[in-house]
């Protein structure tokens, strides 16, 4: 099963790393990872996602938490939550083609924020399977360029993570 | 107090109370050394080759409880330690490595001497720091014994560039004298429920066992564990790492398991209905083939370390805490409970393992013209009382000093279990000593693992460490010519040597004793004379049988039921070598 991991770190240089190291020295599989400081600058906040069985999804949030550089984390998949990934996106477009393009924008709420006489760059943000979505709704060739942040989340609630 | 980086290091180091640091100087680390100089309240133990001071150190806490502290340079001097630190590591030994960086400016730019000591060791430490403030050396170095030492024990280094001990740029020097971690808060105590259903469990139990391991030696729990096991009347086996967790003479232990364990240990895992894992991580040495890994048994497992629980062998009751206060509760509850072990239960359970006991898988040949390893280590056994700290190196002979060497006391086995690092041996023995100046320090060894750290035989002189190095040798890499033996047809693919050395003239040229015992009837007149030589190294050369096998045996992919055992017990093992 898909997970998403949500990591409070100690924002040192070299915590990225321990996480990294950790994936890839005990075989995890890790499908996408984003980090960046959290309003309290000497803290980063991580969110992984990863997948596994749930004996290994209880090795890796218990290997993740023994990191000493880790503060708290965690599974966002066990609660409600919710989801967003951004995309940046660099379609061809020609003079028959970019209604069409705009429509498609429009309907899966995104925006245009780059024009050229032959490319749109379209910025969207929602649950990763809606921007697969949009993608696939193109022809091949079509697009020059994709840009994914990656899943980040929250849980849903006034609960938070943080210390 | 003003002091330069060097001399603060060296301050933090007294301050912890630290007796010996063990290292090899180099470019990088010459203001610290500079510093050290100027003392003489910490010692510094020059090794040949900074791999053992690495193992001298790790050896000094396993036997100390105290933990060990390594200095070595940048670059050469920090991956020449990186196997000793891997091998503190899996073992889970406190230790603080200091090691020297180039200067912070030119980190980066492939500078002469540098690697990066941090992301190299990063899977092999429990943590690591790099220095970039004099003025948070202190404060890093508190750190670093603080995580060294709690929780799950483990080595910890601080990377240190030379900028950082600049003698010419002072700081105000203050250590900390606690130190707390919003990131890091081990586990002390089990959760109160957990620990009745154990009890629970336990008390019900029809076939009950109890399994051990190193964290009750690094928790030092076991007078806990003795008592707990004493007052159940419970069959007790521990792992290689647990050795004196549980007094081995007492009638209650049934040996070692594991894939060298007692054929009564392995046959009594097996059968069990209720198991009591303490300190110990079921590794694969231990629990052979998973899917037959005790199948009628409901098991629970105390161990500190989360990460322990449930990562090979899915626990019924995990207990997250420290052993001794955990074992501590559970005494408790056992005594105040009404419902007492089943004596009928218990008596069948006994009898049972008295027929596992009756095989006698330890018996050997004792009428051979050739001297049987096993022989020299229970005459070691006797001359020493049983009471001398034995280190070891990794292979047969490692074995044979697990199975034959009762340990009653915990520290008085060091050894490598986790990475099994050939050249432990006699660092380690050299740490021990230092620790232990009047106690009697054995070194079990192999002719193939004593000649990867044979240059400590010169430490051992500088600083007046003498050991007794009783090298049993095979004229093989038995442990290898074991498996070759067994899975590849005796085809010894090069696990034997051509040219080994006189190791007689070898100790002489280092300055110690040299002894060559062939006869089996001169292994106890050699270890008596040996240890008479209270002040000296002495290096015993035991030519033994060259097809001695370890027995018991689980092969790889075999359950715990399923032993290979001595042939015939008491009957010499005709075996042909090509
Ligand atoms: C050639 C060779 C053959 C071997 N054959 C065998 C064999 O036959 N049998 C065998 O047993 N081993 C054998 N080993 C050793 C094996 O590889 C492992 O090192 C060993 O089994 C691990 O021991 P352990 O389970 O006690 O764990 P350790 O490595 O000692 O780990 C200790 C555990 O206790 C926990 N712990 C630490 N401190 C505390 C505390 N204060 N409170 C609670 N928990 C704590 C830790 O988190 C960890 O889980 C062999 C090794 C070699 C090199
Ligand atoms: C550094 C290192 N290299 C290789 C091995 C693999 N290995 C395990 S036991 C062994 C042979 C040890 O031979 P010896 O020291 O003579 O001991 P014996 O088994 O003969 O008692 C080897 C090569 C190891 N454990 N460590
Ligand atoms: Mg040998």
């Amino acid at each position: 099963m898909r997970h998403i991991i949500s990591i409070l770190i100690e924002n040192e240089s070299g915590a990225l790393s321990r996480v990294a190291g950790l994936f890839s020295a005990r075989g995890y599989n890790i499908e996408s990872l984003t980090v960046a400081p959290t309003e309290d600058s000497s803290l980063s906040r991580m969110t992984l996602v990863t997948s596994g069985s749930d004996e290994i999804i209880e090795q890796i949030t218990k290997q993740l938490n023994k990191l000493i550089d880790v503060v708290k984390l965690i599974d966002l998949a066990e609660s409600a939550h919710i989801e967003r990934e951004l995309m940046l996106v660099k379609i061809k477009t020609s003079h028959d083609t970019r209604e069409e393009v705009k429509r498609m924008v429009d309907i899966f709420r995104g925006k245009i924020i780059d024009v050229t006489a032959n490319s749109y760059v379209v910025e969207m943000t929602g649950q990763s399977s809606k921007l697969d979505a949009f993608i696939h709704g193109f022809e091949e060739g079509s697009i020059i360029e994709v840009v994914r942040s990656g899943p980040t989340g929250i849980s849903r609630g006034e609960k938070g993570l943080h210390l | 107090m003003e002091l330069s980086g060097g001399h603060i290091l060296v301050q933090c180091l007294k301050d912890e109370g630290v007796e010996f640091v063990f290292g090899y100087p180099g470019g990088s680390v010459l203001h610290i050394y500079d510093a050290i100089f100027h003392q003489d309240e910490v010692k510094h133990i020059l090794v040949r080759h900074e791999q053992a001071a690495a193992h001298a150190a790790d050896a000094y806490a396993r036997a100390t409880g105290k933990p060990g502290v390594v200095l070595v340079t940048s670059g050469p001097g920090a991956t020449n330690a990186v196997t000793g630190i891997a091998t503190a590591y899996m073992d889970s030994i406190p230790m603080v490595i200091i090691s020297g960086q180039v200067p912070s400016p030119v980190i980066g730019s492939d500078a002469f001497q540098e690697v990066d000591t941090v992301g190299i060791t990063r899977p092999c430490v429990k943590h690591n720091f790099l220095v970039k403030d004099v003025n948070d050396l202190a404060e890093t170095m508190k750190k670093a014994f603080y995580v060294a030492t709690t929780g799950r024990p483990g080595p910890v280094l601080v990377d240190v560039p030379k900028d950082m001990t600049d003698p010419n740029i002072k700081v105000p020097y203050k250590y900390p004298k606690k130190i707390s971690m919003r990131s890091y808060n081990p586990v002390v105590s089990g959760h109160k429920g957990q620990i009745k259903r154990a009890v629970d469990m336990l008390l019900t139990a029809q076939r009950p066992m109890i399994y051990s391991g190193g964290g009750v030696i690094l928790g030092e729990a076991h007078k806990e564990l003795t008592e707990l096991t004493q007052l159940l009347g419970y069959p007790i086996t521990n792992t290689l790492m647990g050795l004196g967790g549980y007094p081995a003479t007492d009638k209650q232990f049934v040996g070692m398991l594991g894939m060298h364990g007692t054929y009564e240990a392995n046959m009594a895992m097996h059968e069990s209905d209720v198991i009591l894992a303490v300190g110990a991580r079921f590794d694969d040495r231990v629990t052979g083939k998973l899917a037959e890994f005790c199948p009628y048994a409901k098991i629970i497992h105390i161990d500190v370390d989360p990460a322990s629980i449930s990562k090979t062998v899915k626990v019924d009751v995990p207990i997250v805490g420290e052993v001794k206060p955990v074992l501590e509760q559970m005494i408790e509850l056992i005594k105040d409970s009404k419902t007492k072990p089943s004596k009928s239960a218990l008596e069948s359970w006994w009898q049972l393992i008295g027929s596992w006991r009756d095989v006698h898988c330890l018996d050997y040949d004792r009428t051979s013209s050739v001297i049987k390893p096993q022989y020299v280590v229970e005459q070691l056994y006797q001359v020493t009382g049983g009471e001398a700290f034995v280190t070891s190196d990794v292979g047969q002979h490692q074995m044979y000093a697990a199975q034959y060497y009762h340990f009653d006391k915990p520290r008085r086995w060091i050894n490598s279990g986790g990475l099994g690092t050939m050249g432990f041996g006699l660092p380690a023995a050299i740490g021990v000593k230092l620790a232990f100046p009047e106690a009697n320090v054995a070194c079990i060894t192999g002719e193939a693992s004593i000649q990867m750290c044979i240059q400590e035989l010169s430490t051992a002189l500088q600083y007046n460490a003498p050991v007794k190095i009783i090298n049993l040798n095979n004229r093989y890499m038995g442990m290898v010519r074991q498996w070759q033996e067994f899975s590849y047809q005796s085809r010894y693919s090069q696990s034997y040597m051509d040219t080994i050395p006189d190791f007689v003239k070898l100790a002489e040229a280092y300055g110690h004793v040299g002894m060559l015992i062939e006869k089996p009837e001169d292994v106890r007149g050699a270890l008596e004379e040996a240890f008479a030589l209270k002040d000296r190294t002495v290096f015993l050369d035991f030519i033994t049988d060259r097809t001695e096998n370890v027995y018991p045996m689980i092969e790889a992919g075999k359950g715990h039921h399923d032993m290979k055992l001595r042939v015939a017990p008491g009957t010499p093992v005709d075996r042909e070598l090509s």
